[in-house]
């Protein structure tokens, strides 16, 4: 036993306030009051954090099934903090924006509060089996938010996602479970920090068996292209916290864990099946992108872009270097920021206006000017305008994996060629990627919130109150670290481990 | 100290004590037979804790093992009769309306006292290590369990319930004499001691004969423990049978077959020519069980038979932990295995039979609504569920975790590949139960459901004990053999 890390109170703080909001508290104010706890923790927790220090700090352990070196065990180095910083801040901004439902109010908020508990002890958690596990905390919350408060063909849309997910994550277990027995026997532990040391040890033989179920189990988690179909449906149909947690926080656990766990101990592996998964995030970027840009309603369309912009992150994944991994760790915060903001938008749109078909929206602004300019900011750093972090983390990715590979330019023995590699041709058609994404999103705004205002809508009431202040809370944060990216690049570099 | 035998002899006494006192006492009440009972069998559990251990006398006659597994199932058996006749006060009525008799009252005192008997024979099944001990003590159970199973003469169901598990349970019988009688011929032996001493002497020729009668033995164990291709009667039986019994059924009398598949097994496994055949018979019956009760599973609309289909597919998760006994964890993970099936199991009976009552039918649709008629109810069932198909953070996941850890270790990929298909379609079935109780709206005049005092504290403490083992399977693990 080590002392109690104070990780511990970010994960017991949204378990708690859904005890207390199930047992008769005040859901709404309850759910506020402990997000914004634990933002505040988290921000005392990164206060006291030491960036000189490699490794993971606030460590906790407690062991759980010994005989299988699993362990409760928690701690954070820089990347986990900017995670469990993406999630907190989401959370708090979810629940502000939560409108209590008549019917079932607590179960709504009980709900997101566990789906919140789950990610942060997933960021939080060393052990690789409670990364897991707490990741599954949100399977049947998400079932219920969906099946119960969604919208569209929800039932559809829940039963969808609940299969693929199920079925990702016992793929996911399979490759945990290989990647502890491809461990030396006698040394077999699912701590993180054991598994790491053995791997800097040459102890861990590359397997790519292991590695095939890791990237098919995360790739469902996270939508890589043909696992893909459930997700657009799904956030499309879910109330807007419950998209905004899922699709801004939970689907960053893949890639997360592909970064976490592939790249230090299994790096040939993912170099030797880089033109597969380059094929894959190619079409993610392009097949999916220009899915998004036939969308006629505003939740599908952000749905498809933000399965999209998975390509991105994988890019800078697959690529495998200093820069593009930073890139993709930047952008894992980035892009949970930005999709949050855009479907907390969505929310409060389809709140006021009762539909999101573009055919019928259009001049929306005239009557919520504040909520067009926030849609405006939105839809700029999800294209990646200087800025906003986004933009940080994608030129990052775009340099990183363009220097990837072998070098097919300038002399190579003498002579003089000119060709691309896999990396490059796909960071080409990454970068048309922004373009397909500028085209929609601008044309998104142009459809919901430009031209003549209907007179049904003309007296439409603008943000106010607490969703006003959750929207401007991730504008800001937004804006911050698009100013100070270098922040971030700090604590991110200790903590990829590269081979 | 007490001499272990006396566990099972308190128990046929206290059997034989509530029959007179049924008889005896026209006018008294009988669900105090039942609490009598409960009583009772809570003594014999707590007697189990204080019993000599190793006491030689016992082991050198050799058909009564004494050991961690045999003390673990007796208390296993122990609770599940407990958690039975809790259910069983529950049924009731439902008991009474559908068995003829003169007063409501007659008829319903052996729905108590037979699951006690059962009981004494389960736990004589944990022990038996002879043929003829299994045999006798397997027919104590599934004689007494015919009875219970078509108990309610009025309903079809039941009697055609209970003419289906006495005709194939009289075959299974069958085919276990057949099988044993091979294999005395051909080693000599009942004992499996002895058995697995003299195998080694065999002579090599008469190898297929003893393969032969092993087979038979494992026909008979496979329609006990509802293992494919032996699983047919199970829909209909657990569907037909009173609630309370299903339960019985589902947990105890499988837990039993298994408990006597890890015995009949154990002298066969150690000799070098049998193990290779062993496994991949064990590998093709978890295959067949896997995909047939999960896939099954999928079009159900009757609870009580979704039950029924998942108990095969949870045979056949525990079939893979039998297949990949090799490994060191693999014995335990079955153990743990069927701890955690017996919580879940019977937590969602516990959850059924109340529901039941108040609706008066077992289909999942008279499941719709219930998280806004009795959220406590529904919260317990959705725990159920969730550990049913194995969500983490519930007993069930760790459960298949240790199973199929300890598949992949023994390299047994044909069954992984098979369980990422088993465990999807497992979702897909559990969470209509979940989709029933919280998506769909209460149907018009429905009332409040009433839970007595004694369920209720089962269902805590099943649900609880769900969670807590979720989080901490250590607590479990420690008191596995």
């Amino acid at each position: 036993m080590s002392p109690v890390s104070p990780l511990l109170f970010l994960i017991l703080v949204p378990i708690f306030s859904a005890l207390l909001v199930m047992a008769g508290a005040n859901p709404r104010f309850t759910a506020i009051l402990g997000s914004a706890l634990n933002v505040l923790f988290l921000l005392a927790v990164a206060f006291f954090y030491n960036p000189a220090q490699s490794g993971f700090q606030f460590v906790s352990s407690f062991p759980v099934v010994s005989q299988l070196g699993i362990g409760f065990t928690l701690g954070a180095d820089g990347l986990s903090l900017v995670m469990l910083f993406l999630s907190v801040v989401v959370t708090l901004a979810a629940v502000c924006v939560a409108r209590a439902p008549l019917e079932n109010p607590r179960w709504f908020y009980a709900s997101i509060l566990l789906i919140s508990a789950g990610v942060v002890g997933a960021f939080a958690s060393v052990d690789v089996f409670f990364f897991y596990m707490f990741h599954e905390l949100a399977l049947i919350p998400t079932f219920l938010l969906i099946g119960i408060w969604g919208s569209g063909d929800r039932q559809a849309a829940a039963w969808k996602a609940t299969v693929y997910l199920a079925t990702g994550s016992f793929i996911l277990l399979l490759g945990i479970i290989g990647l502890y027995l491809i461990q030396p026997e006698g040394s077999r532990s699912f701590d993180l920090r054991q598994i790491l040391s053995s791997a800097q040890a040459g102890q861990i033989p590359d397997s790519p068996a292991v590695y095939l179920l890791l990237l098919i189990g995360f790739g469902i988690l996270v939508s890589l292209f043909p696992f893909h179909t459930w997700a657009p449906q799904a956030y499309a149909s879910a109330p807007a916290p419950a998209s905004m947690l899922h699709a801004g926080v939970l689907k960053k656990f893949g890639l997360y864990g592909l970064i976490r766990l592939t790249v230090p101990i299994l790096p040939e592996s993912v170099q030797a099946f880089a033109p597969i998964l380059l094929t894959l995030l190619a079409c993610n970027i392009l097949y999916v992108g220009y899915c998004t840009i036939a969308q006629r309603k505003l939740d599908l369309m952000l749905g498809y872009s933000s399965v999209m912009h998975m390509g991105y992150i994988f890019l800078g994944f697959v690529a495998l270097n200093q820069v593009s991994l930073t890139g993709a760790s930047l952008m894992l915060l980035s892009h949970g920021l930005t999709i949050a903001l855009l479907f907390a938008l969505c929310g409060e749109i389809r709140e006021r206006v009762g539909t999101l078909d573009f055919s019928e929206l259009g001049g929306i602004a005239r009557a919520t000017p504040k909520l067009g300019l926030a849609f405006g900011f939105a839809a700029m750093a999800s294209v990646g305008l200087p800025g906003f972090v986004g933009f940080a983390g994608e030129l990052l990715v775009f340099f990183g994996s363009f220097a990837s590979g072998a070098p097919q330019m300038g002399f190579l023995n003498g002579k003089e060629v000119f060709g691309f590699n896999g990396y490059q041709i796909v960071t080409i058609c990454a970068v048309w990627g922004i373009v397909i994404s500028a085209i929609y999103m601008l044309r998104a705004y142009r459809r919901v919130f430009m031209g003549p205002l209907p007179d049904r809508w003309s007296r439409l009431s603008d943000l106010s109150g607490f969703p006003h202040a959750a929207i401007v809370l991730l504008i800001a944060v937004m804006l911050f670290f698009g100013f100070f990216p270098q922040i971030l690049v700090n604590l991110v570099t200790p903590a990829l481990l590269l081979p | 100290m007490i001499p272990p035998v006396a566990l099972e002899i308190c128990v046929v006494c206290l059997g034989i004590f509530l029959l007179m006192a049924e008889s005896f006492s026209l006018k008294s009440h009988k669900v105090t037979i039942a609490h009598g009972a409960i009583f009772g069998l809570l003594c014999v559990l707590i007697l189990s804790f204080f019993i000599e251990v190793n006491p030689t006398a016992m082991q050198d006659s050799g058909f009564y093992v004494v050991d961690g597994l045999s003390l673990f199932f007796k208390r296993f058996a122990l609770l599940a009769t407990i958690l039975t006749l809790i259910l069983a006060i529950d049924y009731l009525p439902i008991v009474q309306r559908l068995v003829p008799a003169e007063r409501p009252e007659a008829g319903s005192g052996e729905f108590f006292i037979l699951p006690v008997f059962t009981c004494a024979g389960l736990m004589w099944m944990a022990s038996a290590a002879d043929f003829i001990m299994i045999f006798c003590a397997l027919e104590l159970v599934t004689i007494s369990l015919y009875i219970q199973v078509a108990y309610m003469r009025r309903s079809m169901a039941s009697l055609e319930a209970g003419t289906k598990f006495l005709v194939l349970g009289a075959l299974s019988t069958g085919f276990f004499v057949y099988g044993v009688t091979w294999l005395f011929g051909t080693v000599g032996e009942t004992n499996l001691s002895l058995i697995q001493k003299n195998l080694s002497i065999v002579p090599v020729a008469n190898h297929p004969a003893i393969l032969f009668g092993l087979a038979m033995v494992l026909v008979a164990i496979g329609f006990k423990i509802a293992a494919a291709p032996f699983q047919f009667w199970v829909p209909d039986v657990y569907q037909g049978a009173p609630t309370p019994i299903t339960a019985f059924l589902a947990v105890a009398s499988k837990a039993a077959g298994f408990v006597i598949l890890i015995r009949v097994l154990q002298p066969f496994y150690v000799l070098d020519s049998f193990q290779p055949k062993l496994i991949s018979v064990l590998v093709i019956l978890a295959a067949l069980t896997l995909l047939f009760g999960n896939l099954a599973a999928i079009p159900q609309t009757n609870l009580k038979r979704l039950l029924g289909y998942s108990s095969i597919a949870h045979a056949g998760y525990l079939l893979v932990g039998l297949a990949a006994i090799g490994n060191a964890f693999a014995g335990r993970a079955v153990v743990f295995y069927l701890s955690g099936y017996f919580l879940m199991t019977f937590l969602a009976f516990l959850v059924m039979v109340p529901v039941t009552k108040a609706t008066g039918g077992d289909d999942l649709s008279h499941f719709n609504g219930l998280a806004r008629r009795a959220p406590g109810l529904a919260l317990a069932m959705l725990i159920a569920s969730a550990s049913l198909a194995g969500v983490p953070f519930t007993v069930g996941f760790f459960g298949k975790f240790f199973i199929f850890e300890a598949a992949m270790n023994q390299g047994l990929y044909l069954l992984i590949l098979i369980g990422v298909i088993t465990v999807a379609s497992g979702f897909y079935y559990y969470f209509k139960v979940i989709r029933a109780m919280y998506w769909q709206p209460v149907p018009e005049g429905a009332g409040a459901i009433a839970v007595s005092p004694l369920s209720k504290i089962a269902i805590t403490a099943c649900a609880v004990l769900i969670l807590v083992l979720g989080f901490y399977p250590q607590l479990l693990i420690r008191l596995l053999p």
